[in-house]
């Protein structure tokens, strides 16, 4: 009888320790944090927890098109996401994102005024974004698995290297590949063009070894494929990993992209998105996180802290303006466009001609 | 089966055991919510979202998109693949519950174990796992290189869905089986050889009907799961390979929730008219089943 007595006082006891955790657990002590995967040095975040004490709530997407429904249907409260250029413009015009009170981000004058400026793109003024990182997007290869130096997106529609691509699986990089190898622009809203986009994609699907877009990373560091389509940020990575891999920008030119913070209108505590987004402008962090994921930082202050002069003056990371020059950024094109490029997609997906 | 109860029961005849049967009903009550709030709200709000338009005016248009080439291809793809792996499973999953029932030895719960040891993993670990080991240069092509043999490249195919789909439902088309079986009364057996039958007769009349209650849960258990799988055609199907599940996902993700909804009814009969099927074999089956 003892006994159970004192086993329901330990009960008792815990339920209050419970009650009590409930009580003192502040929501404003927590941030919501929706990411790219891969996408942030893990150290960050735990220094940001350490230094703030404001616990950091943190998840991931793929692609722009699967974190967008969360936020617009409210599934999800998050304080801070890192949406792309095009889908920051989206959201703004659907009024989706709260303006940044940029009193509380001092250390926003390391971000380099250049990205500020063509962040205006999309968001004009620079009211709702502070860019992240920035990057092109390109072909990487195995030179020890291809015959000559690969300079065209045709190497992705040469037959001869097939079973051996790997294609993003991300609607707005595959269309904006097969419109610029057809000359044309990487936001066309002609539907005629883009169905021509559509039958080159169709053209190129039984040649395709896998669409994927985290995975290319490993699987080209593992040899699988000799082609793959990649985003800047991950070649560093991959040379890295495996010396024989190259990264190029086409001469047709690509898609130049910014990925910015931004604070959603139902956010739960805009303080902390702010505090997260000061954090992540601070020059050591921004470095920390720079050398670990290896995507090109707008920090300019980061920039000249990087200690390795190959990669301070890495033509991947920060290219010429010549190869910036060929590359151009995404726009929103509108919900009807959007709707008809997705559709298109899917044809090409199913593998139906 | 029922021979353990009593026929008559006093108690109950006089209704001096209704309070208890009250009791048991307050205890159904968390179920019942539980059930309400996951299966019965869910199922109506796909239903509404399902014969609905963005305007929220109601429409059939939803449902007819089953009718894209897109569409009904993949419901099709879906619907073999699910079907060649149940038969395979089932292959694969009742010579091994008679072996496992006849040889009654201590070892067997161990064997049952191991069956069920890889499940306390989480299955799509499991099934990148398999994406490692079947990948061109992955564990499996490695080990043939070094063995000077021919590579096998089934990644990115349907051999390597089925693959996926066997190896995950596997053991639910064992367990339902094998309980079935040893749950077969000897007597029965061995009054079928007494009267003269020899093994084949006493499988095909005696053994193989008695099992069929579990062999019928074992091909709903892997066909239903299989039929709308996204996360093992995408993983070992490369995204190259489109199931009707990875169709209704890619409906979601974009946010088209009304035509997501729609499909998934359309699915969902095609579920329906399986299990309708199967239950039509099940007749005599005993409370073992679903249904």
């Amino acid at each position: 009888m003892t006994m159970k007595k004192l086993t329901l006082l330990i009960a008792l006891a815990l339920c209050g320790l419970l009650f009590t955790g409930c009580g003192s657990k502040d929501s404003s002590q927590k941030v919501y944090v929706y990411n790219w995967g891969e996408y942030i040095d893990p150290e960050v975040l735990d220094l940001f927890e350490d230094e703030t004490g404001i616990k950091v709530v943190y998840d991931e997407f793929q692609v722009n098109e699967e974190m967008y429904p969360k936020i617009k249907e409210n599934a999800v409260q998050y304080d801070v996401v890192c949406p792309s250029d095009y889908m920051i413009q989206k959201m703004i015009q659907e009024d989706l994102l709260a303006e940044i009170d940029f009193s509380k981000i001092p250390n926003l004058s390391n971000i380099d005024q250049a990205y500020l400026d063509s962040a205006q793109g999309f968001d004009p003024g620079n009211k709702y974004s502070v860019p992240y990182c920035w990057g092109t997007v390109g072909i990487l290869y195995n030179k020890t698995m291809v015959d000559e130096p690969i300079d065209s997106w045709g190497a992705l529609f040469d037959e001869k290297y097939s079973g051996n691509i790997l294609m993003m699986d991300s609607v707005r990089d595959a269309y904006a590949i097969a419109l610029r190898y057809l000359g044309y622009d990487l936001n066309s809203t002609d539907r005629n063009q883009i169905q021509e986009a559509t039958k080159l994609l169709q053209s190129q699907y039984p040649l395709v070894q896998a669409y994927v877009v985290d995975q290319v990373r490993d699987k080209m560091i593992g040899g699988e494929a000799a082609i793959g389509v990649i985003y800047s940020g991950e070649a560093i990575y991959t040379k890295r990993e495996n010396p024989d891999l190259e990264y190029v920008v086409p001469k047709e030119g690509s898609n130049v992209w910014i990925d910015g913070w931004v604070i959603p209108k139902n956010c739960k505590s805009k303080e902390n998105a702010e505090a997260f987004i000061n954090f992540m402008c601070r020059p050591d962090i921004a470095l920390k996180n720079f050398e670990y994921i290896t995507y090109s930082t707008p920090n300019k202050t980061a920039r000249e802290m990087i200690t390795d002069e190959d990669i301070k003056n890495s033509s991947v990371a920060f290219p010429d303006q010549s190869v910036l020059d060929r590359c151009s950024t995404f726009s929103y094109l509108g919900a009807d466009m959007e709707a008809f490029y997705n559709d298109e997609w899917n044809k090409v997906k199913s593998g139906i001609k | 089966m029922n021979d353990t109860k009593p026929k008559h029961n006093p108690l109950l005849e006089r209704g001096l055991m209704l309070p208890n049967a009250n009791r048991m009903k307050l205890f159904s009550f968390p179920y019942i919510l539980w059930m309400a709030g996951f299966i019965i709200i869910p199922l109506i709000m796909i239903l509404f979202y399902g014969m609905t338009t963005s305007e929220n005016r109601f429409t059939f248009a939803n449902l007819a998109m089953i009718a894209e080439p897109i569409n009904y291809k993949a419901l099709a793809l879906a619907l073999l693949l699910s079907i060649i792996s149940t038969v395979i499973c089932l292959i694969l999953a009742y010579p091994l519950s008679i072996i496992l029932n006849n040889i009654k030895m201590k070892s067997n719960s161990l064997i049952i174990f191991i069956i069920i040891l890889p499940m306390w993993m989480n299955f799509l670990l499991r099934t990148i796992a398999w994406q490692n080991i079947l990948e061109r240069t992955g564990i499996l092509n490695t080990l043939l290189t070094f063995l000077h043999l021919p590579t096998l490249n089934i990644i990115n195919t349907p051999a390597a869905i089925i693959l996926g789909m066997v190896y995950n439902y596997l053991p639910f088309m064992i367990l339902p089986i094998y309980n079935v079986l040893i749950k077969i009364d000897q007597d029965v057996v061995n009054a079928a050889r007494d009267l003269g039958a020899n093994s084949l007769q006493t499988f095909i009349k005696i053994i193989f009907p008695l099992s069929l209650p579990g062999v019928i849960s074992g091909i709903t258990m892997v066909f239903v799961p299989s039929l709308t799988t996204f996360a093992i055609s995408s993983i070992l199907g490369g995204s190259k390979i489109v199931l009707m599940g990875n169709v209704i996902e890619q409906q979601f993700t974009l946010g088209n929730w009304h035509t997501g909804s729609g499909l998934s009814l359309v699915l969902m009969i095609f579920v329906l008219l399986c299990m309708a099927i199967l239950s039509k074999y099940d007749k005599e089956a005993e409370g073992s089943s679903i249904w």
